[in-house]
């Protein structure tokens, strides 16, 4: 396999081929997840982690899974390293992980970590598939950094906890923006991003 | 290689699969455990100071902090429930009341069928004094009961008139996010402030209602309630007025009023 190759399994899932803009796949956790950019990073972290090591073990034994079994074994290995990454988050970055509450448990159903298990680990050596696995998770990152921090910048006038436009009922001038701590916003947001995503790339949009 | 499709072949793998994964959970598991203990620690002790209200809202603190401004403000106190008195022989440091109460010799069963469907009571229960200028200014009171899903874990912090509640947070529950996760809410929480615990009887008589309930003075006995999360507000409900009650901490705080707030 060329680095060429190894290059794009990266860089291809960050905009051609993005999960969620394009794969339209873990839709559920973007919404929750990004009220807050601190809150947006830590499930890109775990997700990032989660989708490459389960490509990186499903890929190593792809040759010896019996195929009837494959998608519980996927299973098995995802849910697996879900309770892992959880576990770490609960003993490194506490509050955290006390507000993704479910949602890190939910990364097992996250469509994307099964979807690239199934799509391409199965059928490609490790290397290959641990690279798949970063740059898909980069690629639901990127989605959901670009939401946490519109969310946050707009919703509450902070990034990272960090005033940056300071809000009326604290004395500023910003009145805050109730609809961007809603789950819709998230829709909203997400949505817009498909659109700039095929405009400027106008070979994704289906034919009619 | 065997046939990778016959079935004894199917079984072994699924099992070689299982055992691996199982022996990385458990590790992770038993290795970050002390770690997460301590931060529960943390954040309890943080829980007993934002109720206190001696951590303003988004005040970010480090766990030495926590632990100082801890040991600064708060005496931790073990009483008897039963009788409300002090006891000496018990350190409340490592005093724990979650694991008092499932054993049988510290704890005694719940009245059957109590509403808050708490099972067993334990015989000590911690107190938490926040003190000022050399009084107590309030008193902070743990309670759990069930919600929806959960056992919800938290603390009452009543002022030195042993009637009027300053504060309500939770530290453990697993409730759904965004309707009994609600909970958490700062604002939610913040409605319970003023309201008054126990009516003409001596018994409580403070409510979670079904909508919304008025100011802290004209409606003082009811807190609105959650929108779409009846069962988790009913639930709160009931463990507050179980926890203020005869079984809980009324024979405590009678006490502790009759001997003018020590």
């Amino acid at each position: 396999m060329s680095s060429k190759q190894n290059r794009e399994a990266v860089i291809d899932p960050l905009l051609n081929n993005n999960p969620i803009a394009v794969q339209v796949l873990g839709i559920c956790s973007a919404l929750a997840v990004t009220t807050k950019l601190e809150t947006a990073l830590v499930m890109s972290l775990a997700v990032i982690v989660v989708v490459s090591l389960s490509n990186l073990a499903v890929s190593t034994i792809r040759n010896y899974i019996p195929s009837s079994i494959r998608i519980i074994v996927q299973l098995t290995i995802i849910a697996s390293l879900v309770i892992i990454t959880d576990q770490v988050l609960k003993a490194y970055v506490f509050d955290v992980s006390k507000q993704l509450s479910v949602f890190v448990g939910l990364i097992i159903t996250n469509c994307i970590v099964m979807g690239r298990a199934e799509a391409y680990a199965m059928a490609n050596p490790p290397l290959a598939s641990l690279l798949d696995g970063v740059g898909n998770g980069l690629g639901y990152s990127l989605l959901l950094v670009i939401v946490g921090a519109v969310r946050e910048l707009f919703g509450a006038g902070q990034l990272m906890g960090v005033t940056i436009l300071p809000l009326v009922r604290d004395g500023g001038w910003y009145p805050a923006n109730g609809l961007m701590v809603l789950s819709p916003a998230a829709f909203f947001l997400i949505g817009l991003a498909i659109w700039v995503i095929r405009t400027m790339k106008p070979e994704l949009v289906e034919s009619e | 290689m065997a046939d990778r499709n016959s079935t004894s072949y199917m079984f072994f793998f699924a099992g070689a699969v299982c055992l691996v994964c199982s022996i990385f959970v458990a590790s992770s598991a038993v290795a970050l455990k002390p770690k997460q203990d301590a931060n529960k620690v943390v954040d309890r002790q943080k829980k007993v100071l934002s109720v206190a209200g001696l951590i303003r809202a988004g005040e970010e603190l480090g766990p030495d902090v926590v632990a100082e401004r801890f040991e600064e403000n708060i005496v931790t106190k073990v009483i008897n429930l039963d009788t409300g008195e002090y006891v000496d022989d018990v350190d409340p440091a490592t005093y724990d009341m979650r694991k008092a109460a499932v054993d049988p010799a510290t704890s005694v069963a719940a009245p059957a069928g109590n509403p808050a469907k708490v099972l067993r009571i334990p015989n000590h229960a911690l107190v938490y004094h926040v003190m000022r200028d050399g009084a107590v200014d309030n008193l902070i009171l743990p309670m759990h009961g069930k919600g929806l899903w959960s056992t919800l874990y938290g603390f009452l912090a009543v002022e030195s008139d042993a009637q009027t509640v300053s504060g309500i947070v939770f530290y453990e529950h697993a409730e759904t996010p965004g309707l009994g996760g609600e909970v958490d809410n700062p604002r939610w929480r913040s409605s319970w402030k003023g309201r008054k615990i126990y009516g003409e009887d001596g018994q409580p008589k403070i409510s979670v209602i079904k909508g919304a309930a008025g100011s802290a003075s004209s409606d003082p006995f009811r807190v609105d309630g959650l929108s779409g999360a009846t069962i988790t507000s009913r639930g709160v409900s009931y463990l507050v007025q179980f926890w203020m009650g005869d079984d809980g901490f009324k024979p405590y705080l009678d006490r502790f009023t009759a001997q003018g707030g020590a």
